[in-house]
């Protein structure tokens, strides 16, 4: 179980995140959604250690991990796929893949994580992850890499960014595969309707708030009825495509 | 008979533990040398004036290769050594040079080998150098290499220099001329550490139709040491030509890259991309959340980039 307790974070004098109090039950699929520049980019970061909250604590498993580095976080559980995926000159799929796993890997066990987000395993095994890649590439290279790590928690920031040229609906077929093997939790940032259906659990973050917290049942409906709401899906829709 | 130290210097350089029983490789030992032997295809023959030596690869040779390494164990020794390679037309084969040294002595151990190579038409050779230093006395190791290149028309050369310890002072000095359809490709990768200094120089004449130059240099400068990297592409034809110099800066290291690309024909392509920075954050956050601590993450991203 991951909890926050009155999570507060605030940069260049701007409170980011404000008193965010949430609690994220095991093998749940949650969605982190609400207006750009709300705070859940903020979360996320907070959440894997990225950044320090100012004031508030962050469990894991009833453990205080607020002042772990990265790395314990990473070793203790949790995983963070990034928005932006790093390019790294000389490091190959087959190494990120292989450290993200933590044990040595075989080329063929690392080709079905290539296969899960539809690359084609050979073609892409040993490619460096570099600027030779496109941006979609390196997405579902981080969307396999986060896999190989099967961690109790694993943090997606906005996975439909940039998903070109690869249906949807295969992004969404990870998201159920992972959340039925692994039995942990997945919490993942996105405006995306079809993402937000798929939710055990919507978190509404807005102005560095919680706004709500509910089922998609009891959160969708309100964020449909609303203009602004209905904005954050036009938005996605134009990522998508 | 080798010592310890030597078999372990060439094991380092050349990949082999020992005097090889068969192959063409002429080894030098401390300005000397320690075992050769020529075949049928590749003969390795003193200079006259004892300068060094010639190593002639008939035409038409095929899938074979020829080990030269200079190893050097002793401190206060210079070595100077000019070897020149003919390689015939249409020949394909591996050179394997590179220098060791272990200095465990207070004074200066210095090697400069001076190469040059006439690659004759058609023939490929893939030529791979590596120089290390090591020693607990304190004494300098030095290396200056010198690659002189003169590619006949459509040859094939493609050249791997590593250096990644132990040499405290390098001049690195590469030129190649090339004629028309002729290809060379350089990749160099380079570590310094402490108050090493390491220079590197690329000349290369693009002279023939349809020629083409690759240049690839992969630094990293630690602790306080200084590196330059210069390199002069000459289009004189219709050619293409692509150095690049990608550096990575640590601790109080220093790189500076003075690249020079002059295109005498209006039908020449040429390309200079240089990068220098420190190893980029994310780059260290993103391996930090797969486990890695940040010296983890570190000599991660060093040993790709030196890959």
């Amino acid at each position: 179980m991951l909890e926050l307790k009155n999570v507060s974070f605030s940069a260049d004098g701007k409170e980011i995140l404000k008193n965010i109090s949430l609690v994220i039950e095991d093998e749940r699929f949650v969605v982190i959604t609400g207006p750009n520049g709300g705070g859940k980019s903020t979360l996320a970061k907070i959440i894997a250690g990225i950044e320090k909250p100012d004031s508030g604590q962050i469990l894991l498993d009833g453990q205080d991990i607020t002042n772990w580095s990265i790395t314990e976080r990473a070793n203790a559980g949790v995983s963070f796929a990034f928005q932006q995926p790093v390019r790294f000159k000389g490091v190959t799929v087959k190494d990120l893949i292989t450290l993200a796993s933590g044990k040595d890997l075989s080329t063929a066990a690392a080709c079905e994580y290539l296969a899960e987000v539809g690359l084609c395993a050979k073609d892409y095994i040993d490619r460096e992850v570099n600027s030779s890649l496109s941006g979609g590439e390196l997405k579902r290279i981080e969307i396999a890499t986060v896999m190989a790590r099967k961690t109790k928690v694993t943090l997606f920031d906005e996975p439909e960014a940039g998903i070109d040229l690869w249906s949807f609906k295969n992004l969404i077929d990870v998201f159920e595969k992972m959340h039925g093997e692994i039995k942990g939790s997945i919490l993942i940032i996105s405006h995306q309707e079809r993402i937000l259906n798929i939710a055990d659990q919507v978190v509404v973050i807005s102005g560095g708030q919680v706004a709500q917290v509910g089922t998609k049942e009891e959160v969708l409906p309100g964020l449909f009825g609303v203009e602004s709401g209905c904005r954050y899906f036009k938005e996605a829709q134009h990522h998508v495509e | 008979m080798l010592n310890d130290v030597i078999k372990n210097l060439l094991a380092e350089v050349a990949g082999i533990g020992n005097i090889p029983t068969a192959g063409a490789f002429n080894i030098r030992s401390n300005g000397k040398s320690a075992g050769r032997n020529s075949t049928e295809t590749i003969q390795i023959v003193s200079k006259e004036d004892g300068s060094g030596i010639d190593i002639i690869i008939k035409p038409g040779t095929k899938n074979e290769s020829v080990h030269i390494p200079a190893l050097i164990s002793e401190t206060d020794m210079h070595d100077l050594v000019y070897n020149d390679f003919h390689i015939g037309e249409d020949a394909d084969v591996t050179i394997v040079a590179g220098c060791g040294i272990h200095n465990c002595g207070s004074g200066v151990s210095q090697h400069d080998g001076i190469h040059r190579f006439f690659v004759g038409k058609n023939a490929r050779i893939k030529y791979v150098e590596k120089h290390i230093g090591e020693g607990e006395g304190g004494g300098q190791n030095i290396i200056n290499p010198q690659t002189h290149i003169i590619a006949e028309e459509n040859s094939f050369i493609e050249m791997d220099t590593v250096q990644l310890k132990g040499v405290d002072s390098t001049k690195r000095i590469s030129s190649a001329k090339l004629a028309a359809g002729a290809t060379v490709v350089i990749k160099e990768k380079i570590m310094t550490h402490g108050q090493q200094y390491a220079e590197t120089s690329f000349d290369v004449d693009l002279d023939g139709e349809g020629c083409s130059a690759k240049l690839i240099s992969r630094s990293v400068a630690r602790d306080s040491s200084r590196q330059l990297f210069r390199s002069k592409l000459c289009g004189n034809k219709a050619c293409y030509g692509h150095s690049e110099c990608d550096a990575i800066i640590m601790d109080n290291g220093i790189v500076a890259a003075e690249p020079e690309i002059i295109a005498n024909d209006v039908d020449a392509t040429l390309i200079h991309e240089a990068a220098i920075g420190k190893i980029a954050g994310d780059q260290l956050t993103k391996l930090m959340t797969l486990g890695l601590t940040e010296k983890q993450a570190e000599s991660q991203i060093i040993n790709g980039f030196l890959k």
